[in-house]
């Protein structure tokens, strides 16, 4: 592993003030894929900055919403987030072994790099990891990669089942950077990689995830989390699925249906929750939500497979919020 | 397969005095902020006002004297920041017991308790776990009194080559206090974190409802 310096801090304007102008220093807190990047050299710090000792724990539900602090401990035993906002609870249980379980923060999760192989293994071309070096996926094994959101230089996916349980949420993540604090809607979080894939989100060097915000909604407590991987567990994504409904009088008034696995960033199926809006919950409303979800993909050689594995796991995950 | 930890940093260690801290931050001790309201931020306050204080502090990129709580022991030790608490338990306290695997947290037979949690010694800095109590394999029995698990492992032949096996226990013993050893299919969800390319699953899954007084299947 390349050599680094280490430095601890104790408040969020410590922090940013030793990362944000060293483009060489990063953040570490969980560290669980912090080290496997410096490791490997797809990052090349010189230093780690250890945000453990900052304030930023808590989890507080509220009737607004809930409230999680970046460096939240095991958020899916919190009890109203298990009743309340079950998508949430079961994406972080099926997000990791229980050993990375105990040690990832929320924060560094939501900024996890993409799974892609051709970014992991530095031997290969990766116009994410070194720009203009190209995209060993578009034509490689690109079974595991986007059938939304790529782009000609890049067709990566985010892998973090947390961040799309968060978008159907409408949730927030709060930041603090050296030109002041700000909000950004988790969807927004990480950029599409058009021509610059090695943008990856619209965070600043420096700026720091100090929280983050769920909205109450009518649609939280009715929700669920699908995930679909090779193995039973541990394992990352081929798709997932988090919906949360609001069904009134048996017609679906609301609705969010967030998709994991299949593009670079936790992908809002829009289409999808228009279908269902205003249908009664049922197979028929459920199969159209699933053909809705999955227009407008562009598989490639070895995902074609995704396609009708979106439709029918959108189906199958909004069987499990029907009465 | 040891990486640059036994070449590059021994010899850093031999260039290196007994001690190369470089407190560079403001170096007084700081308490973390406890203003807020409501229950959570109360229990978050309780536990600032009894969490030991934080120092500003940085070490430099080279050999530095750290002790480091291990199986009730305080042990003294050079590493260098990055050096994993993995490399810092086999390479320089002789601790073998546990296992390099992967080296990416995928496998598991690095895993030990830190503050009885089970981590991935491969995915965390020996210098983030200075006031930490870590437990290994090597800590685990009482004496000669095997614990619980390493018995079940025996009894129920539960591994082949072996390799995994330590990974294996300590994962076993922490799920067991965690209470989520209720049934098989409970076991093999809470174990996902460890795998065994010899394949001995049905048994491992056996000894761990054993050791946690389930039975055996």
């Amino acid at each position: 592993m390349r050599p680094f310096s280490y430095t601890t801090v104790s408040s969020v304007r410590s922090a940013v003030l030793q990362v944000s102008p060293d483009p060489k220093a990063q953040y570490v807190a969980g560290a669980t894929e912090v080290l496997n990047l410096v490791r490997e050299g797809q990052i090349a710090a010189d230093r780690l900055v250890d945000i453990r000792a900052l304030p930023l724990t808590s989890i507080r539900a509220g009737a607004d919403g809930l409230h999680i602090g970046a460096l939240a401990r095991h958020v899916e035993n919190h009890p109203v987030v298990r009743r309340d906002y079950p998508v949430l609870a079961q994406a972080l249980l099926a997000g990791a072994s229980p050993q990375v379980r105990n040690m990832f923060t929320p924060g560094g999760n939501l900024l996890q790099r993409t799974r892609c192989s051709y970014y992991r293994d530095v031997s290969f071309a990766c116009n994410r990891r070194e720009p203009g070096s190209g995209c060993g996926a578009l034509e490689g094994n690109n079974r595991y990669n986007a059938i939304f959101g790529g782009s000609d230089h890049c067709i990566a996916v985010h892998p973090s089942d947390l961040a799309v349980a968060l978008t159907a949420l409408d949730a927030v993540a709060r930041t603090q950077g050296p030109a002041g604090a700000r909000a950004i809607p988790i969807e927004e979080l990480h950029r599409l990689p058009g021509e610059e894939p090695h943008r990856e989100t619209v965070l600043e060097h420096g700026e720091l995830i100090t929280g983050i915000d769920v909205p109450a909604s009518r649609f939280a407590a009715r929700s669920h989390y699908l995930k679909i991987r090779d193995r039973a567990s541990f394992a990352f994504a081929l798709v997932s699925v988090a919906v949360a409904v609001d069904v009134r009088r048996g017609v679906v008034r609301d609705c969010r249906i967030a998709l994991g696995g299949v593009a670079p960033r936790p992908w809002r199926a829009r289409a999808a929750e228009a279908a269902l809006t205003g249908k009664p919950l049922n197979e028929a409303s459920r199969r159209a939500a699933g053909k809705a979800a999955a227009s407008g993909a562009v598989p490639r050689r070895h995902n074609r497979f995704k396609v009708a594995m979106v439709e029918r796991a959108v189906a199958r995950a909004l069987s499990e919020v029907e009465d | 397969m040891p990486d640059d930890v036994g070449s590059r940093e021994s010899a850093g260690r031999a260039a290196g005095g007994p001690s190369r801290r470089q407190v560079l931050g403001r170096g007084a001790l700081l308490g973390a902020a406890t203003v807020g309201a409501g229950v959570a931020a109360q229990a978050e306050a309780a536990r600032a006002a009894t969490a030991p204080p934080v120092r500003e502090e940085t070490l430099a990129a080279e050999p530095v004297e750290i002790s480091l709580r291990v199986n009730g022991r305080e042990r003294t030790l050079s590493v260098e920041p990055r050096t994993t608490l993995l490399d810092a338990l086999r390479e320089r306290l002789g601790l073998t017991g546990t296992k390099k695997g992967c080296d990416q947290g995928a496998c598991g037979a690095c895993t030990v308790l830190v503050d009885g949690r089970r981590v991935n010694s491969c995915l965390t800095l020996a210098v983030m776990r200075r006031d930490a109590e870590i437990t290994t394999i090597e800590g685990l029995a009482k004496g000669d009194e095997l614990h619980p698990v390493q018995r079940a492992f025996l009894e129920c032949d539960a591994f082949q080559c072996g390799y995994c096996t330590s990974g294996q226990i300590m994962s076993a013993a922490a799920l067991i206090e965690e209470g989520h050893a209720g049934s098989p299919g409970e076991v093999r969800e809470w174990m996902s974190g460890n795998i065994c390319r010899c394949g001995a699953y049905p048994n491992i899954v056996a000894a761990v409802r054993q050791a946690a007084g389930g039975g055996a299947r």
